[in-house]
């Protein structure tokens, strides 16, 4: 594909033709925040907070959605792209709540990181918050929806398996919310709690349930790792603290395949020190089960048995 | 319409939804559609009707939901016989609009979106029914009166059964 | 090729039969029948019949003047056409009396008359001269109120279906470049102009396109499409033929909106008819060209005014907007190549090209072509609607065909292009009104809706108006019309309530500045206009609230206090017994007073005093 030549913050620069402004500017080292875009399924153009300064153009520009031309000027820091970017993030903190600092997330929030980068020490503009109950009905994630941006991310994400399509938006305007159907607990629905959407969520809307109160973002060191119980291949990261594993994460799945809940706790009860009983849906109720159940190892256990007693 | 649990009439409705689901299960956007039929027919779209257009149409249950949620013409609970629109568009809204809506309300002793209890009326507002040269107006179910004054209301509403 | 020779002489045979008789038409638009046309029908067919007449009953739909509805129109043969106003059932016997037994027409009920070829009557107004049409034009709305619209006999003998005849003989780049002469703008809001708009489609590459027609006119105060539909549907249908040849499509979806009833029934039947006459399906009149039309109500989102709001919701989706680029004409209704123009924009195009793009470019000022259908609405005397030449002034349109000002209070403002115009003040009445013009105003031409406000109208109270509305509607895809809108919302109603700060101007420039600037759709980033164009033109009203806690024009409630005047009081008591709040004390006979701690400013005292003797400032 050819090449197009542009201009980034006074800064010449070539990239091929079809890229966004987006990924032209961070390859160039520019930082531009972003919070509903998603490389993996691109062109949501819904948060707004990417938007710079093309010059000739009538708006600001998302710069996710946008391709780069021959000759453009963009600004990426401009003064009307830096108040809009503060007042994105305002507008979004006045109907957060303000508990960082007793969030898991906090230390690992996007809206945190842009906050401090754009010095947000609170929001200027009061009024109605959502108040919605913390849904942990779900034995592994817990779903804020008070603390969710409406990014979209967890939506696509599930989007992309078929026959899941748990949840979506549903509503509209102020009242619009991430819901499975009919707006029921997460457990009421068909999630099989694979966890895709705690890897793309960047606020602290939706958390594991068993690594709830047990470190810091910071305390925490990540290691990857890919999941033996099938041949696809998914990526998690065991989770450290200190020397101790206290919990597996999703990290992204193998080419072609979702990430699996079996997985995730197959490698909790490898790695995890004290992992948790484990969990599944029975009779539309999550009930505690044996390991060898969840990880599908009871007819091989089953036969291993009775090879013994033979 | 109120959903109906009595055999022969929940009979002849499941006979409309499955004609309905042949007339558009093949047919490129149908869910709005087969939303606004089904609605047609049960009066309101229970969460039963709704996981069947959901298999039907072979669309997620939750994007179904998604779609009945935002759009202010599906109603997830039973509503009366005769829906009542108060216009509150602007030029209704100079010429006393939510006075008539006052009224209607005293009237029927309900409060927005809410359904009388003998399941006759609920009562509504709509942004503008493109009948601007009548203001105030209402509309109650596809007729609109005009020209309203607040005493007009309770003997229009009077009118309906 | 095929074409329509033998139908029309047929079909004019007909019209000109029944234009030749004893008629009576009845007006049953929405806003006629809302005003009663049934029952006036119903009771025009039973007087008939009682007298045994003679008389070929018909209807039509509305011809503009709303604010005369029900509408009557009778003509005798070989007389003039007599249009009556505000006939009320009631007025039906006594109507058929005078005019058709006595020959007689009722000259205190005449509105305006239209002669033809025979002499008028002295006395009633000729239309073409009368205050309300003497400015107007009548060309995309000429069959409105003159024509059964129901009837494709009609529509035929009145030169319809000439434009896709003639349209068929030529290349399709002829068309778009026919419609790019003309000038026409996209006469839904954003003024692009058609015949490129057609271009970039006819130029996409795909092997199926589609044309789609925007029917879901949501603005409040806005019924030029509703009129248009329910008065000329064949005119729509024949503009989308047109569109669809010249630009490859064979197929095309009317997004209608729900609240549109007789139009969806009446774009139905019209569908109907022009099958029947082989004028939509496969091969149109032996041309090879194949065309069929779909209707799609809505189902209540103000948003899916917007174009790829619309395209998602004919899609069965949530009414969402996308992101553009990609633009509809390369990637629109599934991701085909897809040309979308609102009602009136396609209605103009078969006058277009049966009378030529020159014919329509005469018409209008140099960047805005042709002319504008508007509905005036509010504090206006006449309310209604109209069509103009595009660079006609707003004091033309609120003071000549307007009437002027209701009950003789002052103008203040109009209000141009819904929620995503802005209001504009009287200093600037005379500005010649096209596109460009009024987007340097801080307003925009939108579809047409005009709303008249006078001095007893809160500046502060309307934009808190609008920005409820856009509120409500906001599809809540993204950050800054979803929060936005909130936030600038609540800061009105605490302007409105006497507790605001003089930062909250500063707040709300702010957010117009940046909800402009960055949401996603053509809704988003105009929904400011309301608020921004009354902090230009009207910032002393929000002062006074913020400053003087008052609220200028008597409307805010909270701002409000209510006194009784000593001097006009007689102590009769009613106030008192309508005070919902114990409120007002007093001797009887001797004057009252009201406790404005305890007064809750409901206004109930108010209406029940006979004496005038309460005032709210």
């Amino acid at each position: 594909m050819a090449n197009v030549i542009l201009t980034i913050n006074g800064k010449e620069i070539v990239v091929k033709a079809g890229t966004t402004v987006l990924d032209a500017a961070q390859e160039a080292g520019f930082f531009i925040p972003t919070f509903c875009h998603d490389p993996l399924n691109p062109g949501f153009g819904a948060c707004r907070i990417c938007v710079v300064e093309i010059k000739g153009a009538r708006t600001l520009v998302a710069s996710c959605c946008t391709e780069v031309a021959h000759g453009m000027v963009v600004e990426t820091e401009s003064p009307a792209v830096v108040e809009a970017r503060k007042t994105i993030i305002e507008l979004l903190l006045a109907n957060h709540p303000a508990d960082c600092l007793t969030c898991d997330k906090n230390g690992d929030c996007r809206l945190q990181d842009y906050a401090y980068r754009y010095d947000i020490r609170g929001s200027s503009f009061r009024g109605e918050k959502h108040n919605y109950p913390i849904d942990d009905s779900n034995p592994y994630i817990i779903r804020d929806m008070n603390k969710c941006i409406l990014c979209g991310r967890c939506v696509r994400t599930c989007e992309q398996v078929q026959d899941r399509q748990v949840i979506n938006f549903a509503f509209r305007g102020f009242n619009t919310k991430v819901a499975p159907a009919m707006d029921t607990e997460l457990a009421e629905s068909d999630c099989v709690s694979c966890a895709r959407c705690l890897v793309v969520c960047p606020v602290g809307a939706l958390s594991y349930k068993n690594l709830a109160g047990k470190a810091r973002a910071y305390e925490i060191r990540k290691e990857p790792v890919t999941c033996p119980f099938c041949d696809a291949g998914c990526r998690f990261d065991l989770n450290y603290k200190g020397e101790k594993v206290i919990g597996v994460t999703a990290k992204e799945s193998g080419e072609g395949r979702p990430l699996c809940l079996k997985g995730r706790l197959g490698l909790e009860l490898l790695y995890v020190d004290k992992p948790l009983t484990p969990m599944l849906k029975k009779d539309d109720r999550f009930v505690e089960v044996s390991w060898a159940e969840v990880l599908g190892m009871d007819n091989v256990l089953k036969k291993l048995i009775e090879l013994k007693s033979n | 319409m109120s959903s109906c649990t009595c055999g022969e009439h929940a009979e002849s409705q499941e006979v409309a939804m499955q004609k309905l689901f042949d007339k558009y299960r093949d047919y490129k956007g149908g869910l709005i559609p087969v939303l606004q039929e089904a609605q047609n027919i049960y009066g309101y779209l229970p969460k039963e009707v709704l996981q069947q257009i959901a298999k039907e149409l072979r669309i997620p249950f939750s994007k179904v939901y998604g779609v009945c949620t935002f759009y202010a013409q599906f109603h997830l609970k039973p509503r009366g016989r005769n829906i009542i629109r108060v216009c509150l568009g602007t030029a209704c809204h100079v010429r006393g609009g939510s006075k008539i809506f006052e009224a209607a309300k005293e009237h029927l002793g309900i409060d927005h979106g809410e359904t009388t209890e003998d399941l006759k009326f609920t009562l509504e507002t709509v942004a503008c029914i493109g009948a601007c040269g009548l203001s105030p107006c209402m509309m109650i179910n596809d007729d609109t009166h005009g020209r309203l004054v607040p005493k007009q209301v309770g003997g229009i509403l009077d009118s309906y059964e | 090729m095929k074409n329509l020779d033998q139908v029309r002489l047929k079909y004019q045979e007909q019209y000109k039969q029944k234009l030749g008789k004893n008629r009576i038409v009845v007006g049953l638009g929405t806003c006629g029948i809302a005003a009663g046309g049934d029952k006036v029908m119903q009771n025009v067919k039973e007087e008939v019949a009682a007298r045994g007449l003679d008389v070929e009953i018909d209807f039509t739909s509305c011809i503009g003047m709303c604010y005369r509805e029900p509408m009557v129109e009778i003509a005798l043969a070989g007389a003039p056409s007599v249009i009556y106003g505000d006939i009320f059932a009631d007025k039906v016997e006594k109507l058929i009396e005078s005019h058709i037994v006595n020959k007689t027409p009722v000259y205190e009920w005449a509105v305006i008359q239209i002669p033809g070829e025979a002499t008028p009557y002295e006395g009633i107004d000729i239309m073409e001269k009368s205050a309300y049409y003497e400015k107007q034009v009548r060309s995309v709305t000429s069959r409105l109120g003159r024509t059964n619209p129901e009837s494709i006999i009609d529509y035929i003998a009145t030169g319809g279906y000439e434009g896709i005849e003639k349209a068929l003989q030529v290349e399709r780049p002829a068309i778009i470049d026919e419609i790019k002469k003309s000038g026409l703008r996209g006469r839904g809001g954003g003024g692009f102009p058609t015949g490129t708009k057609w271009q970039f489609v006819y130029d996409a590459r795909g092997d199926k396109k589609y044309a789609v027609c925007n029917a879901d006119e949501g603005d409040p105060g806005a019924f030029m499409d509703r009129s248009v539909l329910e008065g000329d549907p064949h005119s729509v249908l024949e503009g989308m033929m047109i569109a669809g040849y010249a630009i490859g499509a064979d197929e095309g979806y009317i997004y209608c909106r729900a609240e549109y009833p007789l139009a969806i029934r009446r774009l139905n039947l019209a569908i109907a008819q022009a099958e029947e006459h082989g004028l939509l399906g496969d091969n149109i009149l032996d041309s090879g060209f194949s065309f069929r039309i779909k209707i799609k109500a809505g189902a209540g989102a103000f948003v899916c005014g917007e174009e790829t709001a619309l395209l998602n919701s004919i899609e069965g989706l949530r009414g969402m907007p996308r992101v553009r680029p990609p633009f509809p004409a390369n990637k629109g209704l599934w991701q085909k190549p897809t040309v979308l123009n609102n009602v009136e924009t396609y209605a103009n195009v078969p006058f277009i090209i049966r009378y030529g793009g020159d014919w329509y470019a005469d018409m209008g000022t140099e960047m805005s072509k042709g002319s504008k259908v508007f509905c005036l609405t509010g504090k206006v005397n006449n309310t209604g609607l109209m069509e103009v030449p595009m660079g006609i002034t707003l004091r033309d349109i609120i003071f000549s065909i307007g009437g002027g000002i209701q009950d003789g209070k002052k103008f203040k403002a109009v209000q141009s292009g819904g929620p995503s115009g802005g209001c504009i003040p009287a200093e600037h009445l005379d500005t010649s009104i096209d596109y460009d013009s009024l987007t340097a105003l801080g307003a925009i031409m939108g579809s047409g809706g005009l709303v008249v406000m006078d001095e007893t109208t809160c500046m502060v109270d309307v934009a808190k108006f609008f920005l409820n509305f856009t509120q409500l509607e906001s599809c809540g895809k993204c950050t800054p019309c979803r929060e936005g809108t909130k936030r600038m919302l609540e800061i009105l109603q605490r302007i409105c309530d006497g507790k605001g700060e003089m930062e909250d101007i500063d707040t709300l420039d702010r957010l117009c500045r940046v909800i402009k600037n960055t949401a996603l759709c053509g809704l988003g980033q105009t929904c400011p206009n309301p608020i921004a164009t009354t902090l230009r033109y009207f910032r002393s009203e929000y002062e006074a609230h913020i400053i003087d806690k008052r609220c200028p024009a008597g409307v805010c409630s909270a701002l409000l206090v209510y006194t009784i005047l000593a001097n006009k009081c007689t102590g009769c008591g009613a106030c008192v017994r309508s005070c919902p709040a114990g409120a007002i004390t007093g001797e009887k006979k001797g004057p009252h007073a009201i406790d404005t701690d305890k007064c809750i400013k409901c206004g109930a005292c108010i209406q029940k005093c006979k004496f005038d003797a309460i005032i709210k400032a």
